[in-house]
């Protein structure tokens, strides 16, 4: 991880309006917040996607 | 899974000298602010499925359910004079559903087949000027057979020059599943002296008078911690590795689920009382040009239940002008089976653990739609503080033979 951290770019704030536009953000929209929700009850995998990780029901 | 854990744990403390630069922060030109609210977020959902593999009726049966979503967000933000954010984040949801397999808890089929579940919480949050970051927050669950209480707390720090950054993450859940059971396992009414009755629905009634009796409660915890890891490479690319352990134990079926064995008997699921997963992420977001945006996802995941899953998501917006962008996504998942799952009538009644749960049975399954993110100049509709539409349409299916649709809108207010 260092390796890949030493190789980046240093990049200025001022060089940041593509990295900063909100469709680069490095999360889940919130609007994917059910999507998100309904996969974790569905499948059996769940969790690093800033959803649901085992805890509540799922009961439907 | 103890070798990757410390893995990841090495692989933290070597990131932690990436931020060893010292900041040097001028604070003179910085002010006081006070407590606003910055941003609102009403967030609503309506989501539909059917297949044929409910788990009431032990591995057949409808599976059709409605639901709708709604979730209010309100973001209050305060800055002091060293340039410390505080943020306060205050989340309600509520959402309805009706699922028709819910009707067959009680074998007549007449139980209730809708429910209501509210959960609201809150969150704080320091980002201090020196890049560091800590939050605190607790949330509540409640629907009528299910409750949960979660705690959490985050810390994290970000490199002098914004480009590395690494967070994390902590929950607790401490839920309570209510038991109730599918109606054949209810004792029938026992008479327990000569004037008082307990019915199926565990009514007790005595002398005429009906006197509700509190159903069983059964815990169950969850317990996790993620650990994410960012990076800038250039200024058209980035980067998130996420590491998450996640730890259950308790209840960790459904009392209303039923088995069907070989020999046509029938019991409640029993699977076993812990649970440990482990998801593995990465995600890549590339902007090509100026109109188009790669937002890339993988995820590993494996479990002590027997199952192994890959995630892969493709997302691809499109900025048709710097206020409107199209976004296609497609998303493709598949699993490995648990041993404790077998269909409808194919469990042994030697099965130590056993479920007709389809969602521990292997599959492979297909999410794609549409996202469209409206962000006018002058507002949605020109109305001030209106400033985003986030509008979102997927089909999902899965070759256990679900079929879902989701639809979902985020309006924020800024």
């Amino acid at each position: 991880m260092l390796t890949i951290t030493a190789g980046c770019a240093s990049v200025k704030e001022y060089q940041k309006n593509k990295i900063n536009d909100a469709e680069m953000k490095l999360n889940a929209r919130k609007v994917e917040k059910t999507e998100l929700n309904f996969q974790s009850y569905r499948e059996g995998a769940s969790g690093a996607n800033g959803g649901k990780v085992g805890a509540g029901c799922g009961c439907n | 899974m103890k070798k990757i854990c410390l893995t990841v744990v090495g692989l933290y403390f070597s990131v932690l000298s990436a931020f060893s630069q010292q900041y040097n922060v001028d604070t003179s030109s910085y002010k006081n602010t006070k407590l606003k609210l910055d941003e609102v977020n009403l967030v609503s959902g309506y989501f539909n499925q059917d297949g044929n593999h409910s788990a009431v009726t032990g591995g057949i049966g409808t599976q059709q359910l409605n639901d709708v979503s709604n979730v209010l967000e309100l973001k209050f933000l305060k800055q002091n004079d060293r340039n410390n954010k505080y943020t306060w984040d205050m989340e309600v949801g509520f959402d309805h559903h009706t699922a028709a397999s819910q009707a067959y808890i009680n074998t007549s089929g007449a139980s209730h087949t809708f429910g209501n579940r509210f959960y609201p919480s809150i969150n704080w949050q320091v980002e201090k000027s020196n890049g560091f970051n800590f939050g605190l927050g607790t949330s509540l669950s409640s629907e009528v057979n299910y409750h949960s209480f979660g705690l959490n707390f985050s810390a994290g720090k970000t490199s002098k020059d914004k480009n590395t950054s690494i967070n994390f993450k902590g929950d607790v859940y401490f839920d309570k599943v209510v038991m109730i059971e599918p109606s054949e396992f209810v004792p029938k009414p026992v008479e327990t002296s000569f004037s008082t009755y307990t019915t199926a629905s565990g009514t007790v009634i005595t002398d005429g008078e009906r006197e509700r009796v509190r159903i069983p409660r059964t815990p169950r915890n969850t317990y996790s911690g993620s650990l994410t890891f960012s990076q800038i490479v250039n200024k058209n690319f980035q980067f998130a590795l996420i590491a998450e352990g996640v730890a259950q134990n308790g209840y960790l079926g459904l009392p209303f689920h039923r088995v069907y064995f070989t020999d046509g008997s029938e019991k409640i699921e029993n699977l076993p009382s812990e649970r440990l997963k482990l998801p593995l992420a990465i995600r890549l977001n590339y902007f090509l040009g100026d109109k188009i945006i790669f937002r890339s996802y993988y995820r590993y995941y494996m479990d002590d239940w027997g199952i192994k899953a890959h995630t892969a998501s493709l997302e691809i917006p499109y900025k048709v002008s710097p206020f409107l962008s199209i976004a296609p996504f497609y998303r493709y998942y598949i699993q490995t089976a648990s041993p404790y799952f077998a269909s409808y009538g194919t469990h042994q009644l030697t099965d130590p653990y056993y479920t007709s749960n389809y969602n521990l049975s292997a599959f492979t399954s297909q999410y794609f739609g549409i996202n469209f993110r409206i962000t006018p100049e002058k507002g949605v509709f020109k109305i001030p503080f209106f400033n985003m539409i986030d509008l979102r349409y997927g089909h999902y299916s899965q070759t256990t033979g679900l079929q879902a649709n989701n639809i979902g809108i985020n309006l924020r207010f800024k």
